[in-house]
């Protein structure tokens, strides 16, 4: 990686670092942690989704391991938090590994592997909702306790750096992914699995190793909002509410790119707020708003909105090398 | 270096390749050639492991690769083309070279660097930063050479590249095909134009009905008049001769 890769990573991160300097109210501050908290596990969506081109619906499996598994261990084990964090991401990374051996050995793809992948966080639902250590349909409260070993903060500035430092360190890691053999060989199993196999591709161990960050990435956000929010049920945690979050955020911020995940959960999540500001009566406005920009992304920017953005720089580009073209004509 | 003895693949009712057998020594490019149909896919597809023979077996350097992955194939040194050009069209033709390249250079300047230099060879070094999908024919054809090339393989299976091609770019390719061979890469190429097969081939095979039918020089196997058959169907042989006869 060079510093041309790395610079815009740092630089998003200093300034939204700072925001909290700047914001102090409490609403505020929340809707930043929980959009942050979005946009991790939609960067993990991203890393299968995006850059593998394995589009899952159930990303709330993994989701729902990592808020589950940090909470029962806390709350029955004694387990700490930050050692639950890490152990979260172990078993996202775990259960996504076994889902993925399940459906890519027997070839699954496309719309099929969406679907298994569904009918896995709807399973995983139920039984949650039905299983004693899980507390069944009545959820799992974590013990508010402010202390810093329980990652519970005083200042919630605190969390929301926190939550920061992952999605940062995510987009590192997705950095790395674009510019190493790993990525180049999950894009090209994306593009044309044959093909890729053909060039010494063992695609199968490509998916894997790419479901398995996936499950981690997606489990540490999970996780982070059993903390954040001290309190998930089998409907929060495997909902289908966060499958298709997971997954809008990175098709309408720009699929398989770096910074999409992030970009598509804060205009999500801030447009939502926006409709509810302003019409906040009407109940599931925000829902309105997240088919509309999705019926949008769709028919007007298959890239999301990077590859928006990308298709008016190089046009912009194309004006400004004309105009030059003219002036420099016109100066003759 | 590769020696098929007695494959056969069926598909259902369809004997696609039947019995076949094939040797090939390192260096050299030998030719497969035959009517349309006549299992000559089938028969790479077994070869480079996308398909796996009903019966028979494959050795690769005196390893018995039948059972194994593609993948594992081609890190061995088999590298194939695809008859139908699979180009990994969202990506740049420079990324789409570097996947091929990865296979033997694990950094990325090194695979980009090997890649640089197989499309300067191929004739795509103007075309680099250009996305795939939207290459010429003759552009896709030149790629899918080039990934196969980027893997570094010992045997390149080449499956009629030049098809599709016209006459000044057969001209310009077919240097480049005598340049890899003269690296030390054997080749075995399916390829239905016969001025080039006579060209480049030392040796060649036919498959007819998915079975191998003649073997030799290609000037010998094209007077073989179980070869003109297997072409012009049954008995064209014998009018070919007589009307030879009666014209001489
Ligand atoms: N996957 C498959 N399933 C069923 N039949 C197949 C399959 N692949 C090939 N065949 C059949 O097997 C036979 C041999 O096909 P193959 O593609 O190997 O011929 P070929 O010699 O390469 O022909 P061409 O010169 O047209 O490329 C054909 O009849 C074809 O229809
Ligand atoms: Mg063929």
């Amino acid at each position: 990686m060079t510093a041309r890769d790395l610079i815009p990573i740092a630089v998003l991160a200093v300034l939204a670092a700072l925001l909290p300097l700047v914001v102090t109210s409490s609403p505020v501050m929340n809707f930043l942690v929980f959009t942050l908290i979005v946009a991790l596990g939609a960067q993990g969506w991203n890393i299968l989704g995006g850059f593998g081109g394995q589009f899952s619906f159930g990303h709330a499996a993994f989701f729902g391991t990592g808020a589950y598994v940090t909470a029962i261990l806390q709350m029955r084990y004694g387990v700490n938090a930050w050692a639950g964090l890490l152990l979260a991401a172990a078993a996202g990374a775990a259960v996504a590994w076994a889902i993925g051996f399940l459906s890519f050995r027997s070839g699954l793809r496309g719309s099929y592997f969406a679907l298994v992948t569904l009918a896995f966080a709807e399973v995983f639902r139920i039984l949650a909702n039905a299983t004693p250590v899980t507390g069944g349909a009545a959820g799992l409260l974590i013990k508010l306790e402010v202390h810093p070993a329980n990652l519970q903060f005083a200042d919630r500035a605190v969390f929301y750096w926190l939550v920061l430092a992952f999605v940062t360190g995510v987009l590192l890691l997705t950095r790395w992914i674009q510019r190493s053999r790993f990525g180049a060989q999950l894009v090209a199993v994306r593009e044309n699995e044959d093909a890729a196999k053909a060039l010494g591709v063992d695609s199968l161990k490509v998916k894997l190793r790419a479901i398995a960050l996936s499950g981690a990435v997606t489990a540490l956000s999970g996780c982070l909002y059993a903390q954040y929010f001290l309190y998930i049920d089998a409907h929060i945690a495997y909902g289908s509410w966060i499958s298709v979050e997971l997954l809008l955020a990175p098709i309408i911020g720009g699929v398989g790119t770096v910074f999409g995940p992030v970009v598509g959960a804060l205009t999500l999540h801030g447009l939502g707020e926006l409709a509810k500001q302003f019409a906040g009566r009407i109940p599931g406005i925000d829902l309105i708003v997240f088919g509309s920009v999705l019926v949008l992304a769709v028919a007007f920017a298959r890239g999301g909105i990077l590859g928006l953005l990308e298709r008016l720089r190089d046009r912009g580009r194309g004006l400004v090398a004309r105009g030059a073209k003219e002036v420099s004509h016109a100066g003759r | 270096m590769l020696a098929v003895e007695s494959v056969s693949k069926r598909f259902g009712g369809l004997m696609a390749v039947d019995n076949a057998s094939l040797a090939l020594e390192p260096g050299g490019i030998v030719g497969l050639i035959g009517p349309n149909g006549a299992g000559k896919t089938t028969l790479f597809s077994m070869i480079s492991g996308f398909v796996a023979p009903s019966d028979g077996r494959i050795l690769f350097e005196g390893t018995d690769i039948t059972g194994e992955e593609p993948h594992r194939r081609a890190e061995r040194g088999i590298g194939r083309t695809f008859q139908i050009v699979q180009p990994f069209a969202g990506l740049t033709v420079c990324e789409n070279i570097a996947v091929g390249a990865y296979l033997r250079h694990a950094r990325r300047a090194d695979a980009i660097a090997k890649a640089r230099e197989v499309a300067r060879r191929v004739g795509l070094a103007a075309e680099l930063d250009r996305p795939a999908g939207g290459l010429t024919v003759a552009g896709r054809k030149r790629l899918e050479l080039a990934r196969a090339l980027a893997t570094e393989p010992k045997l390149l299976l080449l499956d009629e590249v030049l098809a599709g091609l016209n006459p000044s770019e057969i001209r310009d390719i077919i240097p480049v095909i005598r340049g890899i061979r003269d690296e030390g890469v054997t080749i075995l190429m399916i390829e239905h134009v016969m001025q080039a097969v006579m060209n480049l081939c030392e040796r060649v095979y036919v498959l007819a009905q998915g079975r191998m039918i003649a073997e030799g020089r290609p000037a010998a196997v094209c007077a073989d008049p179980r070869v003109i058959e297997a072409y012009l169907g049954h008995g064209a042989a014998a009018r070919l001769a007589a009307e030879g006869a009666a014209h001489g």
